[in-house]
């Protein structure tokens, strides 16, 4: 099979996904006991003509499959309606919050990269010896250390005891700002270490197997020098299955945010999620449910079809 | 069955090397005690085997002896005392050992309740008997993080027994039948996939509500996926088997097919998966308590300890927030050494290696 052909196929299994999650996002709000227009009236008593005025408003007139395709066709084209709660256009809200949330979470994929894979590689190299040891355990620690706690211990050492930091992120600066920058390195790192833990194991098991097939000991017969061998043959062939790690790694990191976000009083779209759903704000937690979804399922689709351009044998 | 392993046998994966001793083997070897049993001798031979290689782990026997400690901290911490509209002995104590060293509601336990500013909120670090020093409102933190672990680790164990009475039926019936029933099941599991665990449970709080049903109602929509998929494959591959063509030449119902011959030969992964998921349960849940959307702020679940101070944490008050956050960890610690444990003990071939990445996605 061609790459295209493999591209289009494993394209064509993505639709029916992305309309079983817009339809899961949609029939949330169906799925609360009681009226809709109560949540958006924030049960406040009206006269019949208003009620009428705000049903037709939210489309809450028409039949549902017509609201759902309604809420579905606006939402390709970016326009989720307004929130509830401040009257804004949802998109405009979430475009204010995600550059927060990207950046935070470009960081911490480059913190998790820059670490796990020279310390993967270098426990797989001494593996059974004590450095293995020792990245065996700091994986353990880094998988049950809850990320809240950790974000809060870093805060109280660089930021309270050491000062390094400000306690409250410099939003007045923007993100692109040197003094945000350097603040999102926190959350970068606390989401980072999570997903660093997984992705070293992950490195080494796939370092180890590739360290035992025959062409290394080819290699190394025919007199190539050690690192040669490791940065040439060894690493390459072991990346490939790391790649497709790599994409659970942004649910990982979204998953984070959300909850990271908090720590930091973070100006990002888990904050806001969080946040909304505390007030009931339907349309913006159905708006942020739907991306993140979208993103997960795209992350999935360029993993497999990295993997199958780096690794052809994927594609049969 | 098997008899007693002797003092002299090598072992080494399931290869036994033993002397040439007749009535020995002959008492090991399954076929010679074999009965018309309707049990399973195949899964539960499995499962004795994997015990005696779990209790030869010392690193998950000591996951084991922790969460134990933790469950009994937990249960003694205070009386119980059964609600009036209880079926039988209502009002009665049940339990009345009282370990924890104060009342986790009691305000002034240390030095009196204070109205909390940044001057004397420094005043109460750990001395004495209450170890963990006092929270925001002068409460025994170690009464509370013992208490708490009533709401913490009920919901772990709770949500994941949940979970399973989902996940099975579904996994076992998607794998059996195939056809139409499977790709819908397997079709909903891949679409409740795209979104993380936690976001996933966020959106079923923000339509359930919050509260400790609630909040166990989100996880087990999250919580059953893994089963259903893991169940699923290990059926496909089962149901090949000559015994199950047996069973079904010998006009066996499927119910019986599946529930006798098929999930005890399935169970391994369902297991271990079942265990590391305690610790991540357990995990999503104080993550949910501290954002705000878990149980209410006055209950002593750990994540919601943090949530309350967590200013106060940031400014220095660190003890009242490390130790409900080392509760969380331990126990999670816990668990992974527990679910490492079963996953060799039932795998003793696999590498070893890969087990530390938790059950986590």
């Amino acid at each position: 099979m061609s790459l295209q052909r493999f591209v289009l196929k494993r394209g064509l299994i993505t639709i029916p996904l992305l309309l079983g999650i817009s339809l899961l996002t949609f029939g949330m709000v169906h799925a609360i006991p009681g009226d809709p227009i109560d949540f958006i009236t924030l049960f406040t008593d009206l006269d019949p003509q208003t009620e009428m005025e705000i049903r037709a408003e939210y489309g809450l007139d028409q039949p549902v499959y017509i609201q759902y395709i309604d809420w579905v066709t606006s939402a390709a084209t970016g326009d989720f309606g307004r929130s509830i709660i401040t009257r804004d256009p949802v998109i405009d809200e979430i475009m204010t919050r995600l550059p927060y949330t990207l950046v935070m979470g470009i960081m911490a994929f480059g913190v998790t990269l820059v670490t796990a894979i020279p310390t993967g590689v270098i426990a797989a190299y001494y593996r059974n010896t004590k450095i293995d040891q020792a990245s065996r355990v700091f994986a353990l620690l880094g998988i049950a250390i809850p990320n809240f706690l950790l974000g809060l211990l870093l805060l109280l050492i660089f930021a309270s005891w050491l000062d390094l930091f400000p306690i409250l992120p410099p939003t007045d600066q923007g993100i692109l700002s040197y003094d945000m920058l350097v603040y999102t390195l926190l959350p970068a790192i606390t989401i980072g270490t999570g997903s660093t833990a997984l992705l070293m194991r992950l490195m080494r098991s796939s370092m180890v197997e590739e360290l035992d097939k025959d062409y290394v000991r080819t290699a190394r017969a025919k007199g190539l020098p050690e690192r040669t061998v490791v940065q040439k043959h060894v690493l390459r062939n072991s990346l490939i299955s790391v790649v497709t790690v790599a994409a659970i790694q942004v649910a990982f990191i979204i998953s984070g945010s959300v909850v990271v976000e908090i720590v930091f009083s973070y100006p990002g779209i888990g904050r806001l999620l969080v946040n909304r759903v505390g007030n009931r704000d339907f349309p913006v937690i159905q708006a942020i449910v739907l991306l993140i979804g979208v993103a997960v399922i795209l992350a999935n689709f360029v993993a497999d079809v990295l993997y199958a351009y780096l690794d052809p044998r994927i594609r049969y | 069955m098997s008899s007693e392993t002797s003092q002299r046998t090598t072992e080494r994966g399931r290869i036994r090397v033993t002397g040439f001793d007749v009535d020995r083997v002959e008492s090991r070897d399954p076929l010679s005690s074999w009965e018309p049993d309707l049990q399973s001798e195949e899964g539960r031979g499995r499962l004795e085997y994997a015990w005696k290689r779990f209790r030869r782990n010392h690193l998950a026997l000591f996951g084991a002896a922790t969460i134990g400690f933790m469950i009994l901290l937990a249960v003694f911490s205070r009386p119980i005392q059964l609600p009036s509209s209880f079926p039988v002995l209502a009002g009665q104590t049940v339990q009345p050992f009282s370990l924890a060293p104060a009342d986790p509601a009691n305000q002034d336990v240390i030095t009196g309740y204070r109205e909390p500013t940044l001057e004397n909120v420094l005043t109460w670090p750990p001395t004495g008997l209450y170890l963990f020093g006092a929270d925001w409102a002068g409460r025994d933190i170690l009464s509370r993080v013992m208490y708490g672990g009533r709401w913490s680790l009920s919901i772990g164990f709770i949500a994941v027994a949940m979970a399973l009475l989902v996940g099975i039926p579904l996994g076992s019936v998607a794998g059996y039948y195939g056809g139409k029933v499977d790709e819908l099941i397997m079709r909903i599991v891949d679409m409740l996939y795209a979104f993380p665990f936690i976001v996933l449970a966020i959106a079923v709080i923000a339509v359930l509500g919050r509260g400790y049903w609630e909040m166990i109602l989100a996880l087990v929509v999250v919580g059953w996926l893994p089963y259903a998929r893991i169940i699923r494959g290990e059926i496909l591959s089962v149901k090949e088997n000559e015994y199950v063509t047996a069973a079904k030449a010998l006009g066996s119902r499927d119910r019986s097919i599946i529930v006798r011959h098929i999930l005890p030969n399935a169970m391994a992964p369902v297991i271990v998966q079942a265990t590391l998921s305690i610790g991540t349960t357990v995990l999503v849940a104080a993550a949910l308590g501290f954002i705000g959307l878990g149980l209410s702020p006055a209950s002593a679940e750990w994540g919601v300890m943090l949530n309350v101070e967590q200013d106060a944490i940031a400014r220095g008050r660190w003890w009242a927030g490390l130790f409900p956050g080392l509760a969380i960890f331990v126990f999670v610690m816990a668990i992974n050494l527990v679910g490492d444990g079963v996953r060799d003990a039932f795998d003793p071939q696999g590498d070893q290696t890969d087990s530390d990445t938790g059950g986590l996605r």
